[in-house]
């Protein structure tokens, strides 16, 4: 019997120690239902994992912009109050770079993130995500990177090739001064 | 003499007109008696404000220059920054109201009861946690600084500016929270996990990617600041604290952990907070504040009164741990000498360095340069710019040149 339970002890301490592990330490919190994390899991994955179903067409976006974006990014991107999204095409390594979603951003599923979190300026996430690949598709548009009639969905738009995809860098180099 | 008196009594004042209370103290002081040898001073003949005047403290109304101040006019007030006045400060604790500000968009206002922290993606058992949770589970305080990335720029400021203008964008406080490490593993974080999205849950929606190693090391989920919750500014309830990194990454007003196997690619690590070199290609991840040093005094903005002794002193920190050492130049880098080291020195905290000076009313360069503990030593600007450039916008920890003139005033000469 002793053996046996001593042969037990030394089967099972490595699972049991396993198993603590990964088991709640404090006790503290409560379970987040699937339906609490459908409502907040809002992100959007360079590869497109997180866009949500839907569609929009780049003529449909046009519309949306006008009302809700040329306010601030002007009429056709070229910027106001703030950020222009169109131009900058081989400026990265000039004097004076101009930072565009068509010159800079790597990733056109960003655009769908940024636009879906922290837009418009005065009503974030009130899109529809018809709306938000509308939108979308109309900035790309403006920076001639996708055809005037394309629509973007979850499939295409991880698809959308950005022109400085391959302008990043990493890990950090640094130290690199001195 | 009596012009003297009466200008000092017309500035006593208008201080006392522009507080609230009228205090038996104040009215008298319009009538502007000397409070100086040998007369005795009025502050002595009659009874000071009472307590609770007012019941959460403010600063003297002497004081009232002490502010941060909006580094740059944004065209967009909600998605700006704010500086502290590093050249007002003494030792290395930055007071709450003074802590620098960079908001994506304005500061929530958020009621802790409402708030919920969500860890979910790669973990045993997703969670949501209320303040109170958090609370509960063992607390650490430690005294880090943050800074954000953009901090002092690469482009030149203008000779007037001062070290708050310039290098304003840095703050240090003693930081009370529950190590996320703590949080993570009451959720089971999976063997392939490489990296965790923090959200804010402000209008941008903050979002960055942590490195799983760094949620793991000393990363802090704070809500406390200097012994009280966290400013609004500053992310009340809960903000991340990720010490040593670009400030940006320490999201305010948590609300979700995500935990991955890959970079999120958000905008803000994409479009922002990237470092575009001359080549026109961008370091992307580039996490560590580096370590850098500023002479608070003497600095830009300020006038020494006459020649003869002053001690330098100004503030030395590093991404990478402790500060190892200051040393000051007054000949703009021809020599250099050792400065002292203010205790306590801690790692990823802003060190208080101390230098004698004996000033002899010729013109000077002032110049520091601070060493960490793994042997770094903060570039001069001409060395920095001539790897970066001057287009990679973050990160810019060189040396500060502040020039005295011969009249004693002090100019930014970077």
């Amino acid at each position: 019997m002793r053996p046996s339970l001593a042969l037990l002890a030394i089967v099972l301490a490595p699972m049991i120690a396993a198993r603590a592990e990964t088991a709640p330490r404090y006790g503290l919190g409560s379970p987040a239902t699937p339906a609490e994390i459908a409502g907040w899991n809002i992100d959007v994955r360079a590869d497109g994992a997180g866009l949500p179903p839907g569609q929009g067409s780049v003529s449909e976006g046009q519309a949306i912009y006008a009302t809700s974006c040329a306010g601030c990014h002007g009429r056709a991107g070229e910027g106001g109050m703030a950020d222009a999204l169109v131009g900058g095409a081989g400026s990265l390594a000039t004097a004076k770079p101009v930072r565009t979603v068509g010159s800079y951003w790597p990733y056109a599923t960003t655009l769908f993130d940024y636009v879906r979190r922290a837009m418009p300026y005065n009503a974030p996430q009130s899109l529809t995500a018809n709306q938000t690949y509308a939108v979308v598709a109309y900035v790309l548009r403006l920076n001639r990177i996708i055809p005037a009639d394309a629509v973007l969905d979850a499939k295409s738009l991880p698809r959308v090739r950005m022109p400085n995809r391959a302008g990043f860098r990493s890990p950090d180099p640094r130290p690199d001064a001195p | 003499m009596i012009g003297r008196r009466a200008m000092l009594g017309a500035g006593v004042a208008a201080v006392a007109g522009a507080a609230s209370q009228e205090t038996p103290a104040r009215a008298a002081a319009t009538d502007a008696p000397s409070a100086l040898p040998p007369d005795i001073p009025p502050s002595m003949k009659a009874q000071g404000a009472p307590i609770l005047s007012p019941a959460y403290g403010t600063p003297s109304p002497f004081e009232a220059g002490v502010v941060r101040r909006a580094r740059v006019r944004g065209r967009i007030p909600t998605a700006a920054s704010s500086t502290t006045p590093l050249q007002d400060l003494h030792g290395i604790i930055t007071p709450n109201g003074l802590f620098f500000e960079r908001h994506h968009a304005g500061v929530p206002t958020i009621d802790p009861a409402q708030h919920r922290l969500m860890v979910h993606g790669l973990v045993d058992r997703p969670l949501l946690f209320t303040m109170d949770d958090l609370m509960r589970f063992p607390s650490q305080t430690r005294v880090h600084f943050l800074e954000c990335s953009g901090n002092s720029t690469f482009a030149a400021s203008p000779p007037g500016a001062t070290a708050g203008d310039i290098h304003g964008l840095i703050s240090c406080c003693e930081w009370t929270g529950v190590p996320l490490a703590t949080v993570l593993a009451e959720a089971g974080v999976r063997r392939h996990a490489a990296w965790v999205l923090a959200e804010g849950a402000d209008a941008a929606g903050m979002t960055r990617s942590i490195p799983i190693a760094k949620t793991l090391d000393d990363a802090l989920l704070a809500y406390a600041q200097n012994g009280e919750r966290l400013r609004p500014e500053q992310g009340y309830p809960l903000r991340l604290l990720l010490p040593g990194y670009e400030g940006n990454m320490s999201v305010k007003w948590l609300r979700r952990l995500k935990v991955g196997d890959q970079p999120f690619e958000t905008r803000e690590e994409t479009s922002k907070y990237t470092d575009l070199m001359p080549d026109g290609a961008a370091r992307q991840f580039t996490f560590v504040m580096e370590a850098k040093s500023v002479i608070t005094f003497p600095s830009g903005g300020q006038q020494l009164s006459g020649r003869g002794f002053y001690e330098i002193s100004g503030l030395a920190w590093s991404g990478r741990g402790r500060i190892t050492r200051a040393e000051v130049s007054t000949n703009g880098g021809a020599s250099w000498r050792d400065a002292a080291l203010q205790e306590p020195v801690l790692p990823k905290c802003l060190t208080r360095f101390r230098a004698p000076w004996t000033w002899d009313g010729a013109p000077a360069l002032l110049q520091s340069r601070a060493a960490d503990e793994t042997g770094y030593v903060q570039p001069s600007r001409e060395t920095l710019i001539g790897v970066r450039g001057l287009n990679s916008g973050y990160h810019d920890n060189s040396i500060q040149t502040w020039s005295v003139q011969a009249d004693g005033s002090v100019q930014n000469a970077a």
